[in-house]
């Protein structure tokens, strides 16, 4: 079986999810990695390291930054050639972008945001979230077309690089002809915190602080542990919090080391949209909240009471 | 402007899973369906393009069977022009959806624009958008939060992650994927619902639109529900106390801070 990673890249170094990908319990396959972009050479180092068979790169300045329609042609002319059996990339902004552009091309089968892909024995099965995780279903492939799968972060664990190791490199021209779309500007994000995706830890707030100002209680004791600010649905829709930290299944579905949930009642679309965090924290008035059937620890009592106890202990715990 | 906005039905987010006895998909019984969320801010974008663009239309098309009707009901409602049912099985993946769509847009005209929403969130593939534009042979532009529209031409802002925005020139005609934020989607009146009972929704079958069981890629199965937490464990005491406790528990249990 001949398999192939997509290497996302981001000035200039490997993207966390796609060194993920090589975590795969791959088996006897021919592993590939290919990487576009300009000037995209010095990726070679790093990816040789994790374990590549070989690494094709596509070098062009019209590559310089990505679009869905540049990368999606140039990857979709290597791909064709490669024949590659499966190919894999980071269920990430670009690589949710990318993966359906590509399966469409190619006529490939696509399985999207994978929290598992076994690859071993020439078999390939992939299960993914439905109902944005209350529930998960295998995808079966009908037939033997290509596999277009991504693979949701932090799944899986990146190998350890093996400097011994190294890539057989290829360069691999491409043609692009007029483009539709082009990329005018990148405006940075001025959120001061981290975002909820990226997140280890959050501390979300819902419609119970009762005002955008009484919001600074969550992010005052967010700031004191290096936490991003979620909010549920309720508070975005009442105008406390922008849509950006919206956690839910028409927000965002994230999947932090611990969540901190401070007056959210626990909707089952907000349910929906935490509850692979690894630790669940509820701080509740009403112990009959559905958050505390989904939480490891809980706190029933005044968010206004608490929250700031808690900033204060957060912030005794730094000093000593 | 020719205007097309394809959209999903999908199980309301308040909906409880159920899975059938074969756990090769869910229990549809109990189940309030809905236009997907992101769907419904591209019914809207449609209709506020054809308020600026005097002598256009607006179709809705969905793919699905009998029950997507009462979704393209709602989409009339709303103020869309037409509407059209794919007719194929509620299973079918986003290869199959994709396919079907196109050579719906295909057949009923020389598409402008099409608006779709970024996913749907029933199985969140965020697939359709992009798969279509290839079929159709035009730009996509995805994730997509606010539109300028131009001469032949759409300055586009998307959402790429971490807050982070990417503007995005695209030529006409261009398929767009709706992010929430883009705007703020109407509520059909009660007098355009009881108005949109009587419109007529035309049918696509399969056959129709050139669409096998080949185009079907993938399938579903072996459903799991997530599986059960242990009890929670509640820290009592005074304010104060059940803080430094918690943070104690962050610090030395889980090590997270």
């Amino acid at each position: 079986m001949k398999i192939l990673i997509i290497a996302e890249h981001q000035n200039g170094a490997l993207s966390e999810a796609a060194m993920e990908l090589f975590g795969l319990p791959f088996g006897q396959a021919e592993v590939h990695a290919v990487a576009a972009g300009e000037g995209v050479e010095p990726l070679a180092g790093p990816l040789g390291q994790l374990g590549v068979a070989k690494l094709h790169l596509i070098n062009s300045p019209a590559l310089a930054s990505y679009t869905g329609e540049s990368f999606g042609q140039a990857l979709g002319q290597f791909i064709k050639q490669l024949a590659p059996d499966v190919v894999l990339a980071a269920h990430t902004p670009q690589g949710k972008d990318l993966a359906p552009r590509l399966a469409a091309a190619l006529d490939a089968a696509l399985a999207t945001d994978c929290i598992q892909v076994s690859l071993d024995g020439g078999q390939v099965t992939a299960r993914r979230p439905v109902y944005a995780g209350k529930a998960t279903a295998e995808v079966e492939f009908n037939g033997d077309s290509l596999k277009v799968i991504t693979v949701r972060p932090r799944t899986v664990k990146a190998p350890e690089p093996d400097a011994s190791r190294s890539a057989d490199v290829a360069e691999v021209a491409v043609e692009l002809p007029g483009q539709k779309t082009a990329l005018k500007e990148i405006i940075a994000s001025d959120n001061v915190r981290p975002d909820v995706t990226e997140a280890a830890i959050i501390v979300t707030g819902g419609r119970s602080l009762g005002s955008a100002e009484n919001f600074s209680i969550i992010e005052n004791f967010a700031d004191s542990i290096g936490a991003a600010v979620g909010s549920s649905r309720a508070a975005v829709d009442a105008g406390y919090r922008p849509y950006r930290d919206q956690v839910g299944q028409t927000g965002k579905v994230v999947s932090p080391q611990v969540y901190i949930a401070c007056g959210v009642s626990g909707a089952i679309q907000h349910l929906a949209g935490m509850r692979t965090s690894k630790h669940i924290v509820a701080i509740n008035t009403d112990p009959e909240a559905p958050i505390f059937q989904l939480a490891d620890y809980g706190i029933v009592g005044d968010l206004f009471e608490v929250v700031p106890q808690l900033t204060e202990a957060a912030k005794n715990r730094n000093r000593s | 402007m020719n205007i097309f906005v394809c959209i999903k039905q999908v199980p309301d987010t308040t909906t409880r899973i159920k899975l059938r006895e074969d756990r090769n998909g869910i229990d549809e019984s109990d189940i309030q369906w809905i236009i997907s969320p992101h769907d419904e801010l591209a019914i809207e974008e449609a209709l506020r393009l054809r308020e600026q663009q005097p002598d256009s239309t607006v179709t809705v098309l969905s793919a699905g069977p009998e029950r997507v009707t009462d979704s393209l009901r709602m989409a009339l409602a709303m103020g869309a022009d037409k509407a059209v049912r794919l007719n194929l099985p509620g299973d079918a993946d986003s290869s199959m959806n994709a396919r079907s769509l196109a050579a719906a847009i295909g057949k009923l005209g020389q598409a402008d624009i099409v608006f779709t929403g970024k996913e749907a969130i029933d199985d969140g593939a965020a697939a359709v958008g992009q798969s279509l534009a290839v079929f159709l042979d035009m730009p996509c532009v995805t994730v997509v939060n606010s539109i300028n529209y131009g001469d032949g031409a759409i300055t586009c802002r998307r959402d790429v992650g971490g807050g982070s925005i990417e503007v995005i020139e695209a030529s006409l005609p261009a398929v767009v994927a709706a992010q929430v934020g883009l705007n703020e989607p109407r509520y059909a009146t009660a007098l355009n619902i009881i108005k949109a009972k009587k419109k007529p929704i035309d049918i696509l079958t399969a056959e129709e639109l050139g669409v096998t069981e080949a185009n079907r890629k993938t399938r579903l199965k072996n459903f799991e529900l997530p599986p059960p937490k242990k009890p929670c464990r509640i820290i009592e005491g005074a304010p104060a106390d059940q803080a430094k406790e918690l943070v104690r528990v962050l610090a030395e249990e889980i090590q997270a801070i």
